[in-house]
């Protein structure tokens, strides 16, 4: 068998779905993932592909437990996100979407850290099309804010990698640690793509614009790429418990009091992140097995639920939680595969997100950490009630929206990419040793047996808390289909109103320090465009004598220095 | 003596006799065709000089056989073997790019003159490479210039006679500053010949007349090479001239003064004496360093595409300078890199814009609105050759920017490398600006653009593929420059 880059297929495939039409297109874009995947499962653990390039040992393909599980991963995602797409007749995102895919498959696979920086700005330069596909005027402005955040952070991690090799460690992309400069510049990086928080804006403000199913392979892709990097570069980094605990918990505020649903998603996937991150901050082998076991069900559950988000938006053009409602009458297929997602999303037994979840939580135990456990917990409830109910409940149930009318169920391979997600959700849910077997460290763990008791007491804090809060008798489900005004009542009133009393306390410190950094920003811009503007004073045609006064300067300087 | 051993005068004579030549023939076509002839073979000689140079070591030719430091000698070592490659390559394919777009921007009875006057400039250029001599170096710089100034003045645009002439007046000032550091050297050492001089300064060295003569001589070569704020007349010039030799001269006037400057600061006086002895290396870090991130500045601000390319060229002439005045050998071959790199994409860049102009007869930002679609293949060859500028691996840029920031960290000079990296990001924002017009606006409904003709795109297209190509096989270019830098920077020691 020839030996094949696993990233070159998807690559491939992107530049022929962009020139070819109808059948064709659909069979280049469904088989470039399955020979991707192919082409990983010819690898065995230890393979490397070396490179020698300007004097520099590069290895663009390196296969171990770690990437494969993500390389696989992104295949499975990009299978789905394509299947989901199969209607859209656009070039440009046929292109952009399987570029991007082939860009995440080949960072998780990358050796070194100069190749991890090429995928790295493809990433973003594929990416952003998805944003651009949407073809407004806002969509192209948060596609550029977008873009400039994830350049930056290329070239931190290329300015990283050289510090860090510069220093004599070499290019290769292993344990980084915060030990070097050259370490936190690629820490940086690696946050911004991981949405740290403050780092995070870009993510709330750009996958809400890009198109329906442009959101799903952004969902899919960037994020994971980062939590591998932190991963494979910075587990046991006693930061980021800290950082991954604030970003679990700090986007539920949010979430609760944003109207659009795919923002809601968005803040949700900093918040499922979170956990992620804090699992790579522990860094014991239960604590890493977690992260890679959440982030694969995640991109399952997190995809199911773009998917049935960009459902909505397809069919009614709109996505405002707000003026949506009841749609469940018309599009119960769409509505049931969303409530699974949103079941595995909130980690119920059986679904993907509790088994995975589980891991994280457990780990935070074993290794003592209380308080980080009590944060978790708090957020999974918070999950539950933004991204568990809320979701599935303004768009499919509350009140009757006048989409109603002309709703419908979307095209059949938006439902089958649906199905498929479900179908996996459900299924490494029920059967996990399925997943944990790939796992990148051996484990016995067992989320229905081991850990059976701290189950029950995550999901009797669920119940405590959520009934607490929510004045519900039950919380299943099930039972939201007769889920009264009182719920509504309180998404609408009593949370988003003590949130709003703390924010409207931060909301002027947020805004002078915003109008501060403006009016610095406009006035440099001002002096700039008067120094360099094109009638500047840097710019301008000048007249001969006085270039030539700067001549007579310059020598006068170089004699003056020269002589003494 | 065989033939070959005449290969270091011949690179030089064939243009230079070819010049009459177009005159007497006095028909475009003619004179277009015995042209872009000489300039083959003038390209051939120095593939072959670079061969007998790489096997062989320096080659020394005795004009008239007249024994140095008596004759005029001339001196081929790896650098001048190298350059005066670039120099050839890039007139070749220019020449090959100038048929139609002289026919388009220079009126019929002074095409002949044109390609005569185009073929004195690139022999002069070549002089300089070549001769080991230094009064001849003034002699081949007049005739560079001179005929430079006729070149420029040739453009359409009126403000070429303006900008012609400004250029005119900084460059005589230029030369006549060279010509006075030579006759203070020759006034305290009694000979020309530059390996002579090496030999004999440094007994003299302590005198202020040699230091007066540097100080001459460097400001000259620096208003040659329009190093910051000696540049003012660089972005006029390319900006009126005719689109053939802003090409032209973009890719290889300003290198030869990189070279000029390597050769007087290295090769007359020594590395310790230039960048040690006298704080040259302070000023050429500094003045590269604020050119870089200036020009860069203004660049962003420019409406006028050419402009724009030409601020840009002052940024990265910034960091040719930048790299010298590291004076370590790491710094002297990311100079050296930048030398070559640099004339493949700025060559690229102009004659992607010459072909513009050729369809569209401007370089306005303003008609670059939809061309996209209207002209890809020279648009993606100016999104080529700009990625190659931001220094965007694999392209060539990417190399020359890696050994300098290189050399930076080597003499943990970090805000140096972090001023480098903004003179990328600048980059970006600048090529990002005609990517947004080309690719985002609307055409012009009114106006009828075709693509640029084969004969342009050739050239054009070698070019990116040499961007390209060189950015992944960098043995030649990384060997050549590192054993030429360890060549001149192991004469200072």
């Amino acid at each position: 068998m020839i030996e094949l880059w696993p990233a070159i297929p998807l690559f491939i495939a992107a530049i022929m779905a962009s020139v070819t039409r109808g059948s064709l297109r659909a069979i280049i874009m469904l088989a470039a993932p399955l020979i991707s995947a192919y082409a990983i499962f010819q690898l065995e653990p230890g393979d490397v592909f070396s490179v020698e390039l300007m004097g520099l040992q590069l290895t663009p393909v390196r296969i171990d437990a770690l990437s494969i599980l993500f390389g696989y991963l992104f295949n499975l995602a990009a299978l789905i996100g394509v299947i989901y797409a199969l209607h859209v007749k656009d070039p440009m995102q046929d292109l952009a979407a399987l570029a991007y895919a082939g860009s995440a498959v080949g960072a998780v696979l990358a050796g070194d850290l100069l190749t991890l920086f090429v995928y790295w700005e493809l990433l973003a330069l594929t990416s952003v099309f998805l944003i651009f596909a949407r073809r407004t005027e806002r969509a192209y402005k948060a596609g550029m804010r977008y873009l400039l955040i994830q350049i930056s952070s290329g070239l931190l991690l290329l300015s990283g990698a050289i510090f860090y090799s510069s220093a004599g460690n070499g290019l290769s992309f292993n344990y980084i640690g915060l030990e070097s400069s050259g370490g936190w510049l690629i820490f940086i990086a690696f946050g911004i793509k991981a949405a740290f928080p403050l780092l995070h804006g870009w993510l709330t403000d750009a996958y809400p614009e890009a198109t329906p199913t442009g959101t799903v392979f952004l969902a899919s892709f960037t994020t994971k790429v980062a939590i591998y990097a932190l991963a494979r570069g910075f587990p046991g980094t006693d930061l980021l418990i800290i950082i991954g605990v604030i970003m679990a918990c700090f986007p539920i505020f949010y979430a609760v009091i944003e109207n659009d649903l795919r923002k809601v998603l968005a803040y949700s996937l900093i918040n499922q992140l979170g956990y992620m991150v804090v699992g790579i901050g522990i860094g014991t082998e239960l604590a890493l097995n977690g992260t890679t076991a959440h982030a694969f069900s995640h991109v399952l559950y997190k995809g199911l639920l773009m998917m049935s988000m960009g459902a909505v938006l397809h069919v009614t053009g709109e996505i405002r939680g707000s003026e949506l409602g009841g749609l469940y009458k018309k599009m119960p297929k769409t509505t049931l595969l969303c409530i699974i997602g949103a079941a595995s999303i909130s980690a119920f037994p059986l679904f993907s997100g509790f088994i995975s979840k589980a891991m994280v939580v457990s780990a935070a135990i074993q290794e003592g950490h209380t308080l980080v456990w009590l944060a978790l917990l708090f957020a999974a409830a918070g999950v539950f009630h933004h991204a568990g109910i809320k979701i599935p409940f303004f768009a499919f149930f509350a009140h009757d929206s006048k989409h109603i009318e002309t709703a419908h169920e979307p095209p059949g391979n938006m439902i089958l990419a649906m199905g498929i997600a479900a179908a996996f959700c459900v299924g490494i849910g029920s059967f996990p040793g399925l997943l944990y077997a790939m796992l990148p460290f051996a484990t016995d763990y067992s989320a229905y047996d081991v850990s059976h008791v701290l189950a029950q007491m995550q999901l009797l804090a669920f119940s405590a808390l959520a009934f607490a809060w929510l004045k519900l008798a039950n919380i299943y489900p099930p039972e939201l289909k007769s889920v009264n005004l009182d719920t509504e009542w309180f998404y609408r009133h009593l949370f988003p109103q003590s949130v709003k009393k703390l924010l409207d306390r931060l909301i002027p410190v947020d805004q002078a320090i915003k109008k501060f950094s403006f009016d610095i920003f406009a006035f440099s811009q001002q002096v700039l465009a008067r120094h360099h503007g094109s009638y500047g004073i840097l710019a301008r045609s000048w007249p001969t004598g006085s270039m030539v006064l700067w001549v007579a300067v310059l020598l006068g300087l170089s004699l003056l220095l020269y002589y003494f | 003596m065989s033939f070959m051993d005449h290969l270091p005068i011949l690179v030089v004579i064939i243009p230079l006799l070819t010049a009459p030549l177009c005159v007497l023939l006095n028909r475009p076509i003619l004179a277009w065709f015995v042209s872009i002839l000489s300039a083959l073979i003038s390209f051939f000689i120095a593939i072959q000089l670079v061969f007998q140079v790489n096997e062989l070591g320096t080659i020394s030719y005795w004009l008239g056989g007249w024994e140095p430091p008596w004759g005029i000698e001339y001196r081929i070592d790896l650098l001048a073997a190298y350059v005066l490659l670039i120099v050839t390559a890039i007139a070749s394919l220019v020449m090959l790019f100038a048929k139609k777009s002289v026919e388009k921007e220079i009126p019929e009875n002074r095409i002949a003159y044109f390609y005569a006057a185009f073929m004195l400039a690139f022999a002069g250029l070549l002089g300089i490479v070549a001769t080991g001599d230094a009064f001849n170096v003034f002699v081949f710089l007049e005739i560079s210039s001179l005929s430079s100034y006729a070149l420029i003045s040739m453009g359409k645009d009126r403000r070429a006679l303006n900008a012609s002439f400004t250029y005119l007046i900084m460059g005589t000032i230029g030369a006549t500053f060279i010509l006075i550091g030579i006759g203070s050297l020759y006034m305290m050492t009694g000979t020309l010949n530059m390996a002579d001089l090496a030999a004999r300064l440094p007994e003299v060295a302590d005198t202020r007349t040699v230091r007066a003569g540097f100080a001459f001589l460097t400001v000259g070569v620096g208003l040659k090479l329009a190093l910051f704020p000696l540049h003012l007349w660089l972005p006029n010039a390319y900006a009126y001239a005719p689109s053939v030799v802003t090409a032209f001269l973009a890719a290889t006037a300003t290198k030869v003064a990189v070279y000029l400057l390597i050769r007087i600061i290295l090769g007359v006086f020594t590395l310790d004496f230039s960048l040690q002895l006298m704080p040259l290396d302070t000023l050429l870090v500094t003045l590269g360093l604020i050119g870089i991130i200036s020009a860069s500045l203004v660049a962003v601000y420019q409406g006028d595409i050419k402009r724009m390319f030409a601020y840009s060229s002052v940024a990265q002439i910034g960091y040719m300078v930048l790299g010298i005045g590291l004076a370590t050998t790491t710094g002297l071959t990311a100079s050296i890199l930048h030398l070559f790199n640099h004339a493949l994409m700025k060559g690229a860049l102009f004659i992607a814009l010459g072909a513009i102009a050729f369809r569209i007869g401007s370089t306005s930002i303003k008609d670059f609105s939809g061309l996209g679609k209207r002209m890809p293949w020279t648009m993606a060859a100016i999104v080529a050759g700009g990625l190659s500028l931001i220094g965007i691996p694999p392209t060539v840029g990417f190399i020359s920017k890696w050994y300098l920031v290189l050399a930076a960290l080597e003499l943990e000079l970090w805000p140096i490398a972090l001023l480098i990296l903004v003179g990328s990001i600048l980059a970006v924002i600048y090529i990002w600006r005609l990517v947004e017009a080309a690719y985002f606006g609307k055409p012009n409904p009114y106006q009828y653009v075709q693509e640029a003709p084969l004969s342009m795109l050739l050239p054009l297209w070698i070019l990116v593929i040499a961007n390209f190509y060189f950015g992944i096989q960098t043995d030649f270019s990384i060997g050549l420059a590192s054993s030429a830098a360890s060549e001149l920077s192991g004469v200072g020691r």
